[in-house]
């Protein structure tokens, strides 16, 4: 295909294309942005459990810093949706506390370089609690919120935060891409007795992608630890995560476009627990492999694949080494284009599959 | 509230404060011992607050033997886990409350089935007045099978019924108490949670954030100080710049307390439970407490203080044997029912203590058994790639 639409139009073309049992047909394709998603997610969980509630800077009368909460403290009131002041430490750690105590608290961090204020309740509360109460402590809770770069925010606002939570047994942590991502795997969070970390995207929030009738439904949840293919391909595996996904449809698209290379593109959805299993299935179809993230470079999740494939028999698969595309290893800097150059964009992945493939682009263009 | 009579109140006054070298026991055991007995409380110093607990507390005979006993288990179980330590069978850190009995025991009175606590390190005491047996608690430090967190929490993570830890990093426990107190307000059912910390906690940020959000939000979070004078080696003088913790939390109103005194600790929970239970936010409590031991089994407690000092308290302050002494010289109960107790605590513990040694520990496969309550890794990786582990669930679920 050589369509130079965006990937939301690609996607919506794909969907159509599948048979679905919508009772009212306009719904199929009627586009909803991810935060409206996230919105939707949290207002349905909400309604469902009373034992959930939400937390955090500006959640309340502001109707959410970036809107995700909007509408939900007029709906729900003072009691489950919570302004919080500016003291990350402490709200994370009484969200943590209500969560001991039985309640299911969402809580939201502004973006989460604010999280490393309450990191300790995260990691030390949270996440290890119920492994030294040898599983008599749950910690139903989710800490959301926007996660990496943004636009022009320089570097204390820019961190991606994936590598450093998949890091900790006792965490799940999620990396939506999409609408369907973000609903489905927040009410996935929501519903899950662990704690989970979800990790948003600010750019990412305002794109509008189509809504199947199923995902449209209260019930629709998405299963944590499993990847989805959204693009199939036979000459390379291009695994990303959140924005990262965007960049790597888009360089998709290109690569399709411009030279015949077909790229199947692995969006995990879940950092932790990681889907090896498709990524493996995708290697031993295109023996190529390439990672896509905007984290920096060392000991990041490009770099947990890595390892993974040659721990596995997916090792013997390869033609190629693996390739990771990452943030470059810099502090995110403010001037446009230098910001521009700190990230990867389609470009660059098209570029790295041109290398990972070398003298093979014309072995592949004659099949 | 106080239910002294004014000539009652001069004969006490002279006993509860007075300092003395040894207990008094009547060589002539009396057999027959009265009903209850009203005792003095050292005063209270109040900040922001009118009304303070009751200055006096009325003591039956019944409730004297179970603070005794619960007291002298408390003491007996720290002793056997110093001793334990020294056997290099409990490892790591471990950390002991003697001297600080008075505080738990007294708390522990005035709470109700629906108050919840959440303390610090410091905790072997709390988690068996929480309901935890002896056993549970000696051989969850041995960690053993029988340990309340089996053998995988250690010296600072068991944790009970209402009863929230046990917790490593210190200060954290506040925000997660006031978390805690937050559950209890969301579900109306009356609860009040006491979250304990140390003078040497005290300073952190996050309780003052913690004090903030339960003001603001009136919570019902019963703050604790147990100011033992020191944090570790640094003594109070060293590390805050005020050290009247009572009036820390500024805007919430706070209580001095002499935690040596197992009434004064109890009247001063009573207290607490009507203030947070009329909706009235959060109250801040400093006890006033000592202990003996260093700050852990790897801290010899000489080096930052005399040990004259330490004699001294012992001699004069003991929580346990001013306590005896009271009942004792108001006849609340005998020498002899005092010494059952004793003897009945030295086996209880000494048997335990055999078995926390014995007891083999958890199989090698709950490694990797309950990280999370719904697992959804396939295997967990293990130290290198042929040897992944799996996840169990071993403590029932409620799905």
């Amino acid at each position: 295909m050589a369509l130079k639409s965006s990937p939301a139009v690609l996607g919506m073309l794909t969907r159509l294309s599948r048979r679905s049992f919508a009772t009212s047909k306009a719904l199929a394709s009627k586009p909803v942005t991810v935060r409206d998603a996230l919105n939707q997610a949290i207002d349905e969980e909400m309604e469902r459990d009373e034992k959930v509630f939400v937390l955090g800077e500006e959640v309340a009368q502001y109707d959410g810093a970036y809107k995700v909460t909007r509408g939900l403290w007029k709906k729900y009131g003072d009691k489950r949706v919570i302004d919080t002041p500016i003291t990350e430490a402490g709200f994370a750690g009484i969200a943590v506390g209500a969560a001991f105590a039985g309640l299911k608290p969402i809580c939201e961090f502004m973006t989460f370089n604010f999280s490393m204020q309450a990191i300790d309740h995260i990691i030390n509360s949270a996440a290890k609690t119920f492994y030294m109460s040898a599983g008599t402590v749950p910690v139903p809770i989710v800490f959301r919120g926007p996660n990496g770069a943004a636009s022009g925010v320089a570097a204390q606002h820019s961190q991606c935060f994936g590598a450093w939570y998949s890091h900790c047994p006792g965490l799940k942590v999620l990396m939506p891409y999409s609408a369907e991502d973000a609903k489905g795997l927040l009410k996935a969070a929501i519903r899950d007795p662990d704690p989970v970390v979800m990790l948003e995207d600010e750019i990412m929030y305002g794109i509008p992608f189509p809504m199947s009738d199923e995902a449209q439904s209260k019930d629709f949840v998405l299963p944590i630890g499993k990847a989805k293919v959204e693009r199939e391909g036979r000459h390379i595996t291009l695994v990303c995560a959140g924005r990262g996904t965007d960049t790597a449809l888009k360089a998709a698209e290109q690569l399709a476009g411009s030279k015949g290379i077909e790229c199947e593109v692995v969006n995990l959805r879940t950092i932790r627990p990681m889907d090896f299993d498709t990524i493996a299935r995708s290697i031993a179809k295109t023996h190529h492999l390439i990672t896509v993230e905007q984290g920096w470079p060392q000991s990041g999740i490009g770099a947990e694949i890595c390892a993974r494939v040659m721990e596995s028999p997916s090792f013997f698969e390869l033609d190629a080494p693996v390739w990771r595309v990452c943030g470059a290893d810099v502090p995110m800097p403010y001037a446009r284009t230098l910001e521009a150059h700190a990230v990867p964009g389609p470009a660059d992945v098209v570029d790295a599959v041109t290398n990972v493939l070398g003298n093979k682009i014309s072995a592949v263009q004659a099949q | 509230m106080s239910k002294l009579i004014p000539s009652a109140a001069k004969f006490l006054a002279g006993n509860t404060i007075t300092k003395v070298t040894a207990p008094v026991v009547a060589t002539n055991a009396k057999y027959s011992t009265k009903k209850e007995a009203t005792f003095e409380i050292k005063p209270y110093k109040l900040h922001k607050l009118d009304q303070g607990p009751a200055t006096s507390a009325t003591l039956t005979s019944e409730d004297a033997l179970k603070l005794y006993e619960q007291l002298t288990i408390l003491r007996r179980i720290e002793t056997a886990s110093g001793n334990l330590y020294k056997e290099k069978i409990i490892r790591g850190f471990c950390h002991l409350y003697s001297g600080q009995e008075a505080v738990a025991v007294g708390m522990r009175a005035a709470m109700r089935d629906a108050d919840s606590v959440i303390t610090a390190y410091r905790c072997h005491g709390w988690t068996y007045l929480m309901g935890v047996s002896v056993l549970g608690v000696l051989s969850e430090l041995t960690g053993r099978r029988t340990g309340c967190s089996r053998g995988k929490g250690g010296s600072m993570h068991l944790y009970g019924r209402n009863f929230y830890g046990g917790n490593g990093i210190v200060g954290a426990q506040v925000p997660l108490g006031a978390g805690v107190a937050f559950a209890h307000k969301y579900r109306a059912d009356g609860g009040v949670t006491f979250a304990l910390y140390g003078d040497g906690a005290a300073n952190q940020g996050q309780l003052f954030e913690a004090y903030n959000m339960s003001k603001l939000w009136d919570l019902p979070c019963v703050f604790v100080c147990e100011n033992n004078g020191y944090g570790m080696g640094t003594s109070v003088d060293r590390s805050s710049a005020s050290t009247e913790y009572y009036t820390r939390g500024d805007y919430v109103p706070g209580v001095w307390v002499d935690g040596m005194d197992v009434l004064a600790t109890r009247e001063a929970a009573r207290f607490a439970i009507e203030y947070c239970n009329a909706g009235k936010g959060p109250l801040v409590m400093e006890m006033e407490t000592y202990r003996y031991s260093g700050h852990s089994m790897s801290d010899p407690g000489t080096s930052y203080r005399t040990r004259d000092e330490v004699q001294e308290v012992r001699q004069t302050r003991d929580p346990i044997t001013s306590f005896k002494e009271k009942i004792l010289n108001h006849e609340l109960v005998t020498p002899d029912q005092l010494k059952d107790i004793d003897a009945k605590v030295r086996k209880e513990v000494d048997e335990a203590t055999k078995q926390s040694k014995t007891e083999p520990e958890v199989g090698i496969e709950e490694l990797s058994a309950d990280i999370y309550y719904k697992n959804l890794e396939p295997f967990v990786r293990g130290i290198h790639p042929a040897a992944p582990l799996k996840h169990l669930e071993v403590q029932p679920r409620n799905h």
